[in-house]
């Protein structure tokens, strides 16, 4: 009797490895991507001013001594409507901000800043996605704590709620 | 993103299929109908992530002059993870991010870069998981050991039957 059920282990081991290899493929899991930059150096970029009344932005501003939050950002881009009141808030506390306005036309990024609140010292136009990209980001928003020497030292995926400020005021102190 | 849109990951004509002005072509009767059509067309748009309105990149569904670059780019492409629609390729998505992947790509190949360059600046930012083509890694030896491994087993599983039967 034993020898019998013996002869179904290998099914049962071979259901459990189908079930399991099956499962992802069927319906594949949606995960972050967190950048594997984090600890170092900002790529060399340098970007056109995205809006009026703001300088654009170079990876160089980043290393001049103050930590910075760069945010990666879009006037289509729904969740970034969401974080703006946050980022004003961090601004108001002193933080740097800084954006990247990803694939955006100069008079919509205008209507969204006038509308939702202009928190950036600084907007660079990423108009073909080339700097995010090479910053390992992979969508909007995204957040990112460098320091005063250009390194990156946190990443803050998807839009800053309310419960997301003490973390990345804490990253930002440890930056500077 | 307006309802009807297409998502970003399913092909352009799935939202295209139910315009605003669909329901106009119906007969009265069968109104209902197009109201259902519209909210199943609601449903279906569920949008993951907006795109921007701005025209696609230049070398996001352009192929490059040179033959040859073009393949090098295009099996490239096929090879990399799109980090929006993440089960496909960024050869098959229709992302706006992955456009701009395949335009940096063919960009790069362009200019002359290696392949396997553009790879490992990829995996540099996004790691292995955006490369379709792991690497033989502590982490990743069982994916290329334990077919091995279980092929062998399997061959003296079955020596061992056979030398019983013969007895």
């Amino acid at each position: 009797m034993r020898t019998r059920l013996v002869l179904w282990v290998p099914l049962a081991l071979f259901a459990i490895l189908a079930a399991l290899l099956l499962r992802p493929l069927l319906s594949p899991p949606q995960r972050d991507i967190p950048s594997a930059l984090i600890g170092q150096a900002v790529p060399e970029f340098a970007l056109v001013p995205g809006a009026e009344g703001r300088p654009g932005l170079a990876s160089a501003d980043l290393r001049r001594g103050r930590p910075h939050l760069v945010n990666i950002f879009a006037s289509w881009c729904l969740p970034c409507r969401v974080e703006a009141p946050q980022l004003a808030e961090l601004a108001r506390r002193g933080v740097p901000v800084v954006g990247i306005a990803v694939r955006d036309r100069p008079e919509d990024l205008a209507r969204f800043l006038a509308a939702y609140g202009n928190p950036f010292q600084a907007i660079g136009d990423d108009r073909d996605r080339q700097v995010q990209l090479a910053l390992g980001s992979a969508g909007v928003p995204e957040t990112f704590v460098v320091d005063g020497r250009g390194t990156i030292r946190h990443q803050h995926i998807g839009a800053v709620m309310a419960e997301d400020v003490p973390a990345i005021l804490a990253a930002y102190e440890a930056a500077r | 993103m307006k309802a009807g849109q297409a998502p970003p990951c399913a092909p352009a004509e799935a939202g295209a299929q139910l315009g605003p002005g669909a329901g106009l072509l119906l007969s009265q009767e069968h109104k209902w109908l197009a109201v259902l059509a519209a909210l199943f067309g609601l449903l279906a748009a569920a949008p993951a992530l907006a795109d921007s309105s701005l025209p696609p990149a230049a070398l996001a569904d352009t192929q490059l002059a040179d033959p040859r670059q073009e393949r090098q780019a295009r099996a490239l492409m096929d090879e990399i993870r799109c980090l929006v629609c993440q089960g496909q390729s960024i050869a098959d998505s229709n992302a706006e991010m992955a456009g701009d992947m395949r335009a940096l790509i063919r960009r790069r190949i362009e200019a002359g870069e290696s392949p396997e360059s553009i790879r490992a600046w990829l995996i540099a930012r996004y790691g292995h998981w955006v490369s379709y083509d792991p690497p033989l890694e502590p982490v990743t030896w069982p994916l290329w050991g334990l077919p091995a491994l279980l092929i062998l087993a399997g061959l003296w599983l079955a020596r061992g039957r056979f030398k019983r039967r013969r007895r």
